[in-house]
């Protein structure tokens, strides 16, 4: 019973909120990989891109609910989701236009796309605040829980509740299809034959049948589609405030650094190990602790938590500068930064 | 088939080529030859328009071709090689080969997701016509390996194939030969002859093995210094002073002295 209880606690305050926030984590990472790996930069506007895409996503859920167009028990966000993935696209495609081209026809050093792209980011931070305020929104609506905690205790008897909420489910099942259908497309399609061949030897990929042009295009598609999908999950799961998008790019770069840059596989499992890392780490973990100490005399008397949660970007930043120093391709072979 | 005039690549101060001018007659094999930084290679690259020339202007069966993006010469029917074998390497080889025609249907993102039959009766042709090129080629038991695992020769091979999956009219290989063993250079060598003769490409070859120059190629073009030394067959050029000099250097001239320096 005991070791029950603790298991309980461990899956409510720490299984399901850190894959939850690494499926976020990991879309948003895919998005910064594929970018990496094709266009050949860091894309530091990658955060805002996902808070752009929530906001036009939020406008449309907010209009649907005028409407009294609702998905029933699922949240109206999901609705609206294609066409904020469909406003962020053409939003990303003419950022690309008007200035990303530029520097790719001048064959412009990486390095200097990044601090293009920190312009970006400063621009569309703005745009999103002019357009959705600064504040908190409330967007979600639809059922709250699939398991609540009182039905849980009656069912099963167990001190420890259980909390399931839908959205957490919705995240969880959405980023799995997300990420099949990247994966299917990357290797089973020829556009993703030719986006892996971009990055592959982008050379090569020029002096073969491959239209640079239109394997650019593809990718900002895909990347609104990931950086969207990760930002209104992220938004339902807990709520969508601009800043805290802005603040996402941190984890988010870890995750796809750790995984190893340029590749999607690690970008997935590096958003779950920084997850983890940073929920296991700043969990108190006194209740788990208790319910598995065999004696009294062997409980924790104090919080036993690593570092509190107001720390919590400082667990990936750690995590990156170890990666750097250590492994720089990650943990898949990604290209070194 | 290709005509260069005047030609001229700076790097800063750094004339790579000089006003080269110089034709690849359709239908023949030309070598191109030359000493380290002679210049063959940056001309390969303002050809196959990687760089964009100074000044100068290149044609193609008088057709103005300057300055063309690799993509769109490629579609003009014009490809190239690279002296360190370039490969997709997470890919299969047979996968390598089917990258390489233009414009399939699966290209575009309606067509991946909302065109699969056409796709897949596409890819069927491509699978057929890689395998036959790898069966041309001798390496059709390498047809699932991952390119990246391909030893340099036959990543050499595996790019003459490229060229085969599409119907090419020119093709600049760029030191076909380097890295490669014997054995394999001879079955690089007869691909060549044979795709020279039977599908009637036209080859400029970069090349510092002069016994592989020999067997294959006919005019030999020599390069010093960013510009057009000397031009004839291979024999004329082994015998051309200018040659030997451009080689040796002019300070050599004495046979002694040479036989010395090499010594």
């Amino acid at each position: 019973m005991e070791l029950l209880n603790a298991l309980v606690a461990l899956a409510n305050y720490v299984v399901i909120p850190a894959v939850a926030y690494g499926s976020q984590l990991a879309l948003g990472a895919l998005g910064v990989t594929l970018v990496y790996g094709i266009l050949r930069f860091s894309n530091f506007a990658h955060g805002d891109t996902m808070a752009f895409g929530t906001t036009i996503a939020i406008f449309f859920t907010w209009a649907f609910q005028g409407l009294g167009v609702t998905l029933g028990p699922l949240p109206t966000a999901l609705l609206a989701l294609p066409l904020g993935i469909a406003g962020c696209a053409l939003f990303v495609l003419g950022t690309d236009k008007v200035i990303y081209r530029f520097y790719r026809r001048q064959r412009a050093a990486p390095v200097i796309l990044v601090i293009v792209s920190m312009g970006v980011m400063f621009v569309m931070n703005g745009v999103v605040r002019f357009m959705i305020g600064v504040d908190d929104q409330n967007f979600a609506d639809g059922a709250r829980f699939v398991i609540d905690a009182r039905s849980f205790r009656d069912a099963t008897g167990l001190d420890e509740p259980l909390v399931l909420r839908l959205p957490t489910l919705i995240t969880l099942v959405t980023a799995a299809i997300a990420v099949a259908l990247l994966f299917w497309f990357l290797n089973r399609t020829r556009t993703g034959k030719s986006m892996r061949a971009f990055s592959d030897n982008e050379d090569l990929a020029l002096l073969s049948g491959i239209n640079p042009e239109r394997v650019v295009m593809v990718t900002w598609i895909i990347v609104a589609a990931l950086a969207t999908t990760a930002g209104v999950l992220y938004g339902l799961e807990k709520s969508f405030k601009p800043f805290v998008y802005f603040q996402l790019l941190l984890p988010i770069f870890a995750s796809a650094i750790v995984g190893g840059l340029g590749n999607p596989v690690g970008a997935v499992v590096g958003g779950f190990v920084i997850a983890f890392s940073e929920v296991g780490i700043t969990y108190a973990w006194k209740k788990v602790l208790e319910y598995l100490a065999p004696t009294e005399a062997l409980e924790p008397s104090g919080l036993v938590q690593l570092l509190s949660t107001d720390y919590k970007f400082a667990v990936s930043f750690a995590i990156l500068i170890l990666v750097l120093l250590f492994r720089p391709t990650g943990l898949f072979k990604g290209q070194s930064v | 088939m290709i005509r260069v005039e005047n030609l001229h690549k700076h790097f800063g101060g750094f004339h790579a080529v000089d006003g080269a001018s110089l034709e690849i007659r359709a239908g023949t094999i030309t070598g191109l030859i030359g000493p380290n930084g002679a210049g063959k290679t940056t001309l390969f690259n303002v050809i196959a328009g990687r760089l964009s020339p100074t000044s100068g202007r290149v044609t193609m069966a008088g057709e103005d071709i300057t300055g063309l993006p690799p993509h769109a010469l490629f579609g003009k029917g014009l490809l190239r090689t690279f002296q360190i074998a370039h490969e997709f390497g997470s890919m299969s080889v047979r996968e390598n080969l089917m990258m390489v025609p233009p414009g399939q249907a699966g290209e575009t993102l309606w067509n991946a997701w909302f065109a699969r039959s056409r796709i897949a009766r596409e890819e069927e042709a491509l699978l057929r016509k890689a395998d036959e090129v790898l069966d041309f080629l001798t390496i059709s038991h390498l047809k699932d390996e991952k390119a990246g695992n391909l030893s340099g020769g036959q990543k050499k091979l595996l790019e003459l194939g490229r060229t085969m999956m599409v119907d090419a009219r020119i093709v600049f290989l760029d030191e076909v030969g380097a890295g490669v063993n014997r054995t394999l250079l001879n079955t690089i060598g007869d691909a060549i002859v044979r795709l020279n003769r039977e599908r009637g490409y036209t080859f400029c070859v970069i090349e510092h093995d002069m016994d592989f120059i020999k067997r294959l190629c006919d005019p030999v073009i020599v390069m010093a210094e960013g510009r057009v030394l000397a031009e004839g067959s291979a024999d004329q050029i082994m015998a051309d002073e200018r040659v030997i000099e451009a080689y040796l250097g002019t300070g050599l001239k004495n046979k002694d002295a040479a036989a010395g320096a090499t010594a």
